[in-house]
């Protein structure tokens, strides 16, 4: 079997002020996957990452990229790799063109061999007409594209991408998604990608962990996740206010407005026999969607019960303190 | 990196710190120029003519090496400090940490960047001051050879204040309190001969008077010190930065966390 795109064993990150970001996690990301990297705010993804791109120095463990030890020969690994980090992080006084173009210079690519990658990436992300534009005229959306090409010029195996269409708009999103599932299908690069849109997350990615403080707490394909969801809740709009919600033996049903109920449906259950007595009761559905994104009611129903967990540790501690 | 690349690299870091300074000429070439020429005028001229020889040679013409090391020593140090902490502010430091170009790469690109807008400016106000004397140069491969080294050595000290700084204000401290009297005291304006003993012996323990002292002696052929032994502390001096630096840049001081 080949290397793995990544590997991580062990990885710990105590912080100078002793906060323990990672406590020994363990982690593969196969070659050519989509992998998503999900967990809350501070939960560890982006020490994670930062440690894997040399941003953040590893308390302790091994983290390998493609078979390459970081604590070896990181120069190598680091060609590799690419990186779309959260934040801009270009200088917004350059243009466009110079900023891509160095970036190939710092792995060694000459102006001659860096401008016609530098053209084509310009050009699929849109940018080629901005290329003579400071940085800082280009929109939000822009400055996003403009880091992903850049992360791209070096041709990198692994590409890394954290939170990659944050505050970006739905067709703007839309297109980078498309972008990003054809260099991963395409030109088989290997895509590590954190986000918030948990949509996101479900409609690009083969695999999936989520780190919960510190920890991975879940680590699996996004198929088996989604398998594992044992409620969905749907919001059902009617087409006549009613003054309360129905009754109807072995389903949870509430009302969000006057006109709206929302459906808990559990695995084995059918949509039909709620229409049904809906129906014999004088409502009438117009409309009907999920209440949330499937991943999401997963992904929050796990931080919740490791919040829980580590809020119940810290009762027994105190009680075994008392 | 094989050594192509690493030349590449270097070289991209070094042409991006010219261009840098070059986009903002009106902040970085043009000041020290006029600044120079109002000395030239007031010091050297208007002054000049009142004060009378020093060290058997015109007020002007002693000046003027002191006044171009001045302009050298400032610009060299504050490129470095200003454009490392810009790229520590922004975090476009991320850019050269997550590519594969080894430290001393980083540093020496910032460095010759700083010592490009150094020498730059010194080259200007060496432009600027044969509006006002007739340079002689005594030993010219010497005031070369001091003029790099000095410019190298500010350049390091300006990056070892960029990695240290955590604000815009830490990168102006050690300019205005420590460079600028210690380039004033360091024999710009007068000969050290003139003061007291006690005052000749303090000024000794000024590494800038060593640089301006065996600069104007490239010019003029008279010097204060021994050339030798202030040409043997530079170097001294430029190889602990260096190594203090790169060990800094290892470690990740004030970029990695």
């Amino acid at each position: 079997m080949a290397e793995p795109a990544l590997s991580i064993r062990g990885l710990t990150k105590v912080y100078g002020n002793g906060f323990q970001a990672l406590k020994g996690i363990d982690l593969d990301v196969q070659q050519g996957d989509f992998f998503a990297l999900l967990g809350p705010n501070g939960a560890g993804k982006s020490t994670t990452l930062g440690v894997v791109c040399s941003l953040v120095q590893k308390s302790e463990g091994k983290v390998s990229i493609f078979g390459i030890d970081i604590d070896k020969d990181f120069a190598k690994a680091k060609y590799q790799l690419g990186v779309v980090p959260q934040e801009f992080n270009f200088n917004q006084f350059e243009k466009v063109l110079d900023i891509v173009l160095a970036q190939a210079g710092y792995y060694g690519m000459t102006r001659r061999e860096a401008l016609p990658r530098a053209e084509q990436l310009l050009r699929d992300l849109g940018l080629w007409d901005k290329r003579n534009g400071n940085a800082r005229m280009l929109s939000g959306g822009m400055k996003r594209r403009l880091m992903i090409a850049r992360a791209l010029m070096h041709r990198p195996k692994l590409l890394i991408l954290d939170e990659p269409t944050a505050g970006v708009d739905i067709e703007l999103r839309r297109s980078m998604w498309e972008y990003m599932r054809r260099i991963n299908q395409d030109e088989g690069t290997t895509i590590i990608l954190t986000t918030h849109y948990l949509e996101e997350a479900e409609s690009l990615c083969r695999n999936i962990a989520i780190i919960n403080h510190g920890e991975i707490v879940r680590n699996t394909s996004v198929r088996e996740l989604l398998a594992e969801l044992d409620t969905e809740t749907f919001l059902l709009d009617l087409a006549e206010p009613v003054s309360q919600p129905p009754v109807i033996e072995g389903f949870e049903i509430t009302q969000v407005e006057p006109s709206q109920l929302a459906l808990v449906i559990h695995r084995g259950q059918q949509l039909n026999d709620v229409f049904s007595v809906l129906s014999e009761q004088g409502m009438q559905v117009v409309s009907m969607r999920n209440r949330a994104n499937r991943l999401e009611e997963m992904f929050v129903s796990m931080v919740e019960a490791g919040n829980n967990a580590i809020d119940k540790r810290a009762e027994l501690d105190k009680e075994a303190q008392a | 990196m094989n050594a192509t690349q690493t030349f590449v690299a270097l070289w991209t870091l070094v042409l991006k710190e010219i261009k840098r300074f070059t986009r903002i000429w009106p902040q970085t070439l043009l000041p020290p120029s006029i600044t120079m020429a109002m000395y030239f005028i007031i010091f050297g001229n208007l002054i000049g003519s009142r004060i009378g020889d020093m060290d058997g040679f015109s007020y002007m013409d002693f000046i003027v090496p002191g006044l171009i090391m001045m302009s050298v020593i400032t610009n060299s140090y504050s490129n470095v400090a200003s454009s490392f902490f810009s790229n520590k502010f922004q975090r476009s430091v991320e850019e050269l940490m997550v590519s594969p170009m080894p430290n001393w790469v980083i540093l020496s690109g910032f460095i010759l960047g700083g010592m490009a807008r150094g020498l730059g400016v010194g080259l200007i106000v060496t432009l600027v001051s044969l509006f006002f004397t007739q340079l002689t140069v005594e030993h010219p491969l010497l005031t070369i050879l001091v003029v790099v080294l000095t410019s190298a050595l500010f350049s390091l000290g300006g990056f070892i204040n960029a990695l240290l700084a955590n604000k815009f204000d830490d990168i102006s401290i050690v300019p205005t309190f420590i460079l600028t009297p210690l380039t004033y005291l360091g024999g710009v304006f007068y000969s050290i001969s003139m003061l007291p003993n006690f005052w000749q012996g303090v000024s000794m323990l000024n590494p800038i008077l060593y640089m301006v002292n065996v600069f104007r002696y490239g010019f003029l052929g008279v010097s204060d010190i021994p050339v030798g032994w202030a040409l043997a502390a530079i170097f001294g001096f430029i190889i602990v930065l260096f190594f203090v630096a790169l060990s800094m840049l290892e470690r990740g001081k004030g970029i990695r966390s």
